[in-house]
């Protein structure tokens, strides 16, 4: 969405105060960028190379955290929160090891197709839950976690399955001309044709508006239950494609694949300039500080660093950089 | 119960005065919900048909219900403690592992992990001003992962728990009575329902989650208020996980895992807000006893870990929904 923003912002044509404002609502946006740029300067040092491998692994890497990223996004902006998203993509994950491992190219296609819609119907009817349950998100997404977890035992209680289609794996783990790595090229063309026209759509603007005050939407004639359960349902299709991501870098299915992404996903909304209160922040952010968290695991690997050392690092830098954004936070108050 | 709930909508008269009811006293549908679990228990397992399996369950039940009481505090500021099973975890396997020097210092060094991490919780979200979800998250997975390199450090064998820490998660006093529950639950159930209706900390807890502005407006102190809370939820966890450990007799770093997400319910269940301000610790220690005997109906089921997983998160959604009928948006309506 900025990124749109930011092509048109940088021409004369707009006006000196929608720039000045563009850059004081992107200011977040912007500075988790600059620290991508500047962590894969730290991998060329750590590194002493660059080159179209390290970009294609770092996509690989992060490709699923970033889709995980973008449907917490989704919830987090109508003032919700989905604490089943790493459970919905262990199901995810395990159906799809399951479908694909005997598929031809275009079968594996149709089945993902299959998979984003029945999760996205799933995600319909969380929102659907929680609108005529009145329970609160977080509970509500607590329960079906569990639920999504025990039918992902179900379904492969040990791990198995696989990828047969490699043209279908390259979707994540290849290369364009040896260079661009598809699975980025996935990521922009998901962004582009799913996210933009549904954040340009009156639903787009529904959402930020019950996300910002949910009695003022309400008066101003938002569908509040419509809002919420489309989100819910968006925010689910991102979630397929991240489960859809991981069984594509993994090869393999395994009901327990996806126990952290719960937690890095509302990590990386947060450190991507989403408001947990709603309303306030974008995808884009929260897709860069994915690659952020990526990219900080794969230069804590190339040091050698122990992994759960770098499950350590990684929560500092989230407390500090948290902490930080408090202190900005109290500065402009003051 | 699931087919009252759609009826509530036209309520005959007598339907809606029981539903005021329960909108003025929780804990009736709570124990009613409770009991009809645990007669369910009795009838499918015989076993459970003795006062001595009531013992049990509420020593098991204990676990759950201390580390419930920090989260429940943490709730009604409007927050939540997602580093609960961490800190838990950390408390049993440090303590275990410092076993050697004798029990009364391995439990204080349990103690003084959760009393730092609930003070690092507190400084960020009470002074900082950072969303109590990201910081306990970041907090909790920065413990889980020294936890980890702590426990891959150690070459001295198992650790192993000590003697009177084993004894209190395991121990009754003459028969009925278990000796978490007599000298831990108990007084700390009083402590927190007595305090938070009667104490200067207590009332500034349920008011900075009710509105921080005004409770700020009318001079608390709110970032102490937080500290403290934090503080405070921390250090139940860790003593909740030392006697996890206690129970099982033997720790290791995902010992309290399953602990989080239940903590969590069980609050809810017993009626606690996450918007804050709203609920008590009463029907938390009903939540942890549903939940506690609702897992034992499973294992008694002979059910698998697939099929409990999928009862267990249905069941959590179906009581939280009934709740909030019969509450008639107690829980803070979100429709």
């Amino acid at each position: 969405m900025s990124s749109v923003a930011a092509a048109t912002g940088a021409t004369s044509f707009i006006p000196a105060s929608t720039r000045r404002r563009f850059l004081r609502r992107n200011t977040w946006t912007l500075a988790i960028y600059g620290v991508f740029l500047a962590l894969l300067l730290v991998e060329k040092i750590v590194h002493s190379s660059l080159g179209a491998f390290d970009f294609e692994n770092l996509v690989i890497y992060s490709l699923p955290l970033a889709f995980a990223a973008m449907g917490q996004a989704t919830v987090v902006l109508i003032g919700g929160i989905d604490l089943s998203i790493g459970p919905m993509m262990a199901l995810v994950n395990v159906v799809a090891a399951t479908w694909l491992a005997t598929a031809s190219f275009q079968q594996s296609i149709l089945y993902a197709l299959v998979i984003i819609v029945g999760v996205a119907a799933l995600g319909a009817l969380t929102g659907l839950v929680i609108t005529v349950s009145r329970v609160p998100d977080i509970i509500v997404t607590l329960a079906t976690g569990f639920i999504w977890s025990g039918v992902a035992l179900r379904v492969l209680p040990s791990p198995g399955g696989g990828v047969q289609s490699v043209d279908f794996s390259n979707l994540v783990n290849g290369e364009l001309w040896g260079v661009i790595p598809e699975g980025a090229l996935v990521l922009a063309v998901i962004i582009l044709v799913v996210w933009l026209p549904f954040y340009r759509s009156k639903m787009g603007l529904s959402v930020y508006a019950l996300g910002s005050n949910r009695t003022a939407a309400f008066l101003s004639g938002v569908n509040v239950a419509r809002t919420r359960i489309a989100a819910y349902a968006l925010g689910g299709a991102f979630v397929a494609m991240a489960g859809l991501a991981l069984t594509a870098a993994t090869s393999t299915g395994d009901p327990n694949s996806a126990a952290n992404y719960t937690l890095n996903s509302v990590a990386s909304v947060v450190l991507g300039g989403v408001s947990l209160a709603g309303g306030r922040g974008g995808l884009l952010g929260p897709v860069a500080a994915a690659f952020v968290l990526g990219l900080i695991g794969i230069i804590l690997g190339f040091m050698q660093v122990d992994p759960n050392w770098a499950l350590v690092i990684q929560g500092v830098i989230v407390v500090l950089v948290m902490l930080f954004a408090g202190v900005l936070t109290l500065r402009r108050q003051q | 119960m699931s087919t009252s709930a759609p009826a509530i909508e036209q309520l005959p008269p007598r339907l809606q005065q029981l539903q005021r009811r329960f909108t003025d006293q929780p804990l009736y549908a709570l124990t009613a919900i409770l009991v009809i679990l645990f007669v369910i228990l009795a009838s499918v397992s015989p076993g459970y048909r003795s006062l001595h399996s009531v013992s049990s369950t509420v020593q098991l039940a204990a676990i759950l219900g201390i580390i419930a009481a920090g989260q429940t505090i943490v709730l009604l500021t409007a927050g939540v403690d997602l580093s609960v099973a961490s800190v838990a975890s950390a408390a049993a396997y440090v303590m275990a592992q410092n076993g050697g020097h004798g029990a009364v210092w391995a439990v204080l060094i349990g103690l003084a992990i959760g009393l730092v991490a609930g003070l690092v919780n507190g400084i960020g979200v009470g002074i900082f001003g950072v969303q109590p979800l990201i910081m306990t998250l970041g907090v909790g997975s920065i413990v889980e992962g020294m936890l980890v390199v702590y426990s891959q450090a150690q070459s001295n064998g198992a650790p192993l728990v000590p003697g009177p820490v084993h004894q209190l998660g395991t121990g009754t006093l003459g028969t009925y009575i278990p000796l978490d529950v007599l000298f831990v639950w108990l007084p700390i159930s009083a402590i927190l329902i007595l305090g938070l209706k009667y104490s200067g900390l207590g009332r500034a807890i349920i008011a900075v989650g009710d509105n921080p502005v005004a409770c700020r407006l009318a001079g608390v102190r709110t970032w102490q208020v937080l500290l403290a809370t934090y503080a405070i939820s921390s250090i139940l966890s860790a003593t909740a996980g030392m006697i996890l450990g206690g129970y099982e007799n033997a720790v290791d770093p995902q010992l309290a895992t399953t602990y989080l997400l239940l903590s969590v319910a069980a609050a809810v269940i017993g009626g606690t807000s996450v918007f804050g301000g709203l609920g008590g610790y009463a029907g938390t220690i009903f939540g942890a006893l549903i939940l506690t005997v609702l897992d034992a109906l499973l294992t008694v089921m002979n059910a698998s870990q697939a099929t409990r997983l999928m009862l267990y998160g249905a069941i959590i959604l179906l009581l939280a929904w009934i709740y909030a009928r019969l509450a008639g948006g107690g829980l803070g309506s979100t429709g």
